[in-house]
């Protein structure tokens, strides 16, 4: 009984102990880390054109970071010294899966902020929930402008423009390049993207083209895949122009099935997200295409240290040049990394609290491999950023597909002025002064 | 006139597919008297298969023809081996216990079906469009047409006159017919049922694998496929009456042709088509168009 009770006390005392030297020299404790959460397309129909992309530039980003090899003046190691902790789930599942998700990173895994969503109706859902939980929610990447439009948040931001620039930008573009549109046709998902793309774009035409008559006016379902039907009618219409907002595989589709008909022979096409398909179709992709990436992004990103940094690693790394998610989740990642940083000059250099970098993001702009992004819609919360637009040309020495006639726009020029809606803005006559 | 040439022409194009895996879904019906949701898992299975064989097919410079049959051979045969076990292994445990449980059975098999093909060919699209390009193109009311689209119009109703001819003009079509009106008789006269039952079933997901391997070289093969075209043939297999080859054949023009002119002519419509064709046609005919009369049992 004794030496049972002896050896329980002994085994006790050691466990005690070595319990005692693992908590003093154990993990790094939440003060040296910055845990961030990372949501994406890792499956899914948006996996291979955004998510995962998307996935790559953040590991790739972070790495880089964390090694404090970033280019100036992202050369700190991690955000402001802390080494960042990446957590990376799928959002594919749909909304209500993204809302428990989300609960669960910022509640179970006890992340500092999350950087995330790709589409717009997950985004929708889990504003209200960051919201709820007091906690920094950073959305990267989502095109629907009704997020800062219709409600208020105070610890949600999106670091990147929304879907207006793309269309604003594209009318902007054809104009300025001398694009005859006396007719055009329209082809776009039946989905929030899809809808509220083309409600901006035939909002944006009937400024700059106020004559131009639509015609044959589509809307197939989310994923269809065969557009024989919707291309006949798109051939017969015979429009001067034939703008999608289609994107991922059924762009792809719609591209391979339309070119042996002729379409892009009949009519220019001009497609306002269309940079990511380029690398998978190659020459299956027809010249003169007028096309946007959804910022200055991949072949029509600037020429700076920091783009030379982002492009030439990404693609070492991966084989392949960067197209817009990749773009987007990094100039996500910089802006937090800004505001963290800016946060932590003013409170003496300790880890910022929730409320410090909400402050800090506030507001805040920051150069991007893209170029500058400026949070100055949604009372700060709201990014936007230059765009730029092009056209398709196939080299074949290169084997890829080039772009050419590329068109800076200034972020004011494609987006509303602060606290205006972006669609009322456009009905205005899209007025600016900073356009060229 | 061009109008309704291009309607027809359309809808022709896209019932031509629709048909051969409506016929697939029909025949199993008619004769094992189950609705098989997995039929869409197949019909991707073979898309994916096809795909996998053109890639390999481009890779090793077989010449696209061969590469074209190749593509249609290997998918359909190993469904039809898959059907063939999956019959004999599962399905045939169930026989004669409510049609609910079968309809269980096969949902399970469609999203295991649905997992397999994720987990060998992963989530990305894939393309193979190669014999895309097989048939040249041509014009047609005022219009170009892919030839490989107009192609699969004679080629489904080749398949279609081949089943109906099967069914219709051959012994064993006799027999298979005999066993869909009536088992049990069928049974006790000496038809060795449970073989008709497996090669009805193999021969019925071999015609959904054909379909989709048909289709893969005109669209990025990704998941999905496969819950996208069992909700359209189950309508076409409903509004042509289930177990008929001649209803899934006018099921599926109806449906092809309908699709045709709501997108040429009034396209919010198009989605909501397909369903209000259905509840027409079943507010008059319950049964569908080309239900087969049964004889009494008494």
């Amino acid at each position: 009984m004794n030496r049972f009770k002896r050896f329980t006390q002994t085994f006790g005392m050691l466990a005690a102990g070595t319990g005692a030297m693992l908590a003093w020299a154990g993990p790094a404790s939440a003060q040296d880390t910055f845990k961030v959460g990372i949501v994406t397309f890792l499956s899914g129909p948006a996996a291979e054109s955004f998510g995962v992309p998307a996935g790559k530039a953040a590991e790739f980003v972070i790495g880089e970071l964390n090694k404090g090899a970033g280019p100036a003046p992202y050369n700190k190691v991690g955000f402001g010294g802390l080494k960042i902790e990446p957590v990376i789930i799928d959002e594919n599942g749909g909304a209500t899966k993204q809302v428990q998700e989300l609960r669960n990173l910022y509640q179970r895994d006890n992340v500092d902020a999350v950087i995330g969503y790709i589409g717009s109706g997950d985004c929708l859902a889990v504003a209200p929930i960051a919201e709820e939980l007091k906690k920094p929610l950073f959305l990267f990447d989502c095109g629907t402008p009704r997020i800062f439009e219709e409600a208020k948040y105070n610890y949600v931001f999106r670091t990147s423009a929304h879907a207006t620039q793309d269309n604003v930008g594209l009318i902007r573009y054809m104009k300025l390049k001398n694009i005859k549109m006396d007719t055009f046709s329209a082809i776009n998902q039946d989905y929030a993207w899809g809808q509220d793309s083309r409600a901006d774009f035939v909002a944006a035409a009937s400024q700059l083209y106020p004559n131009a008559k639509l015609g044959s006016d589509l809307l197939p379902k989310f994923g269809a895949g065969q557009y024989g039907t919707e291309i006949s009618a798109l051939v017969a219409a015979g429009s001067d122009v034939v703008y999608s907002s289609l994107w991922g595989g059924d762009l792809q589709a719609f591209i391979l099935q339309s070119v042996p008909r002729g379409l892009a022979k009949r009519s220019q096409l001009v497609l306002s997200a269309a940079d990511h398909v380029l690398p998978p179709l190659g020459d299956k992709m027809p010249d003169g295409v007028i096309i946007g990436a959804r910022g200055a992004y991949g072949l029509m990103s600037p020429k700076t240290p920091l783009n030379e940094w982002f492009f030439t690693g990404y693609e070492k790394a991966y084989g392949v040049y960067p197209v817009q998610a990749a773009y987007r989740v990094t100039q996500s990642i910089l802006g937090v990394k800004n505001a963290v940083e800016k946060a932590m000059a003013k409170n003496g250099g300790k880890k910022p609290t929730t409320d410090e970098l909400v402050a800090a993001m506030t507001g805040s702009e920051w150069q991007s491999p893209g170029g500058l992004i400026q949070m100055k819609n949604g009372d700060g919360h709201q990014a936007i950023q230059p765009i730029a637009f092009s056209r398709t040309k196939y080299n074949a020495e290169k084997k890829r597909v080039d772009l050419v006639d590329i068109v800076n726009f200034e972020a004011e020029c494609v987006n509303p002025p602060p606290g205006v809606k972006a669609i009322d803005w456009i009905k205005g006559g899209m007025k600016n002064d900073k356009c060229k | 006139m061009n109008l309704l040439l291009t309607v027809i022409l359309d809808g022709l194009i896209q019932a031509s597919w629709l048909f051969v895996v409506a016929l697939g879904l029909t025949l199993v019906f008619g004769v094992l008297k189950i609705l098989n949701i997995a039929h869409g898992g197949f019909y991707a299975l073979g898309a994916y298969l096809a795909a996998t064989a053109v890639t390999l097919a481009a890779a090793h410079a077989v010449p696209p023809a061969v590469g074209f049959a190749l593509m249609l051979v290997s998918g359909a045969a190993i469904a039809a081996a898959i059907g063939l076990m999956m019959e004999r292994g599962l399905i045939k445990l169930f026989y004669g216990r409510d049609e609910v449980v079968l309809l269980l059975v096969t949902y399970a098999v469609f999203l295991i079906l649905e997992d397999v093909t994720k987990l060998i060919w992963g989530v990305n699209p894939i393309y193979a469009n190669q014999p895309y390009e097989l048939f040249g193109n041509a014009e047609f009311a005022g219009l170009f047409y892919v030839g490989y689209d107009l192609m699969l119009i004679p080629l489904s109703a080749a398949i279609g006159f081949a089943v109906w001819f099967g069914l219709n003009r051959t012994t064993t079509g006799k027999i298979v017919t005999a066993v869909i009106h009536n088992a049990e008789m069928s049974a006790s006269m000496g038809v060795k049922i449970n073989r008709v039952y497996a090669l009805a079933f193999a021969f019925g997901v071999m015609l959904a694998a054909l379909a989709g391997g048909l289709t893969a070289p005109k669209i990025s093969v990704q998941p999905g496929l496969s819950s996208e075209i069992i909700i359209l043939s189950f309508a076409i297999v409903v509004i042509g009456g289930l177990g008929s080859v001649e209803g899934a054949a006018v099921g599926a023009i109806l449906v092809g042709v309908a699709r045709a002119a709501s997108v040429h002519l009034l396209p919010q419509a198009e989605l909501f088509m397909i369903y209000l064709i259905m509840a027409a046609v079943l507010m008059f005919r319950p049964e569908g168009l080309f239900r087969r009369e049964t004889a009494r049992r008494i």
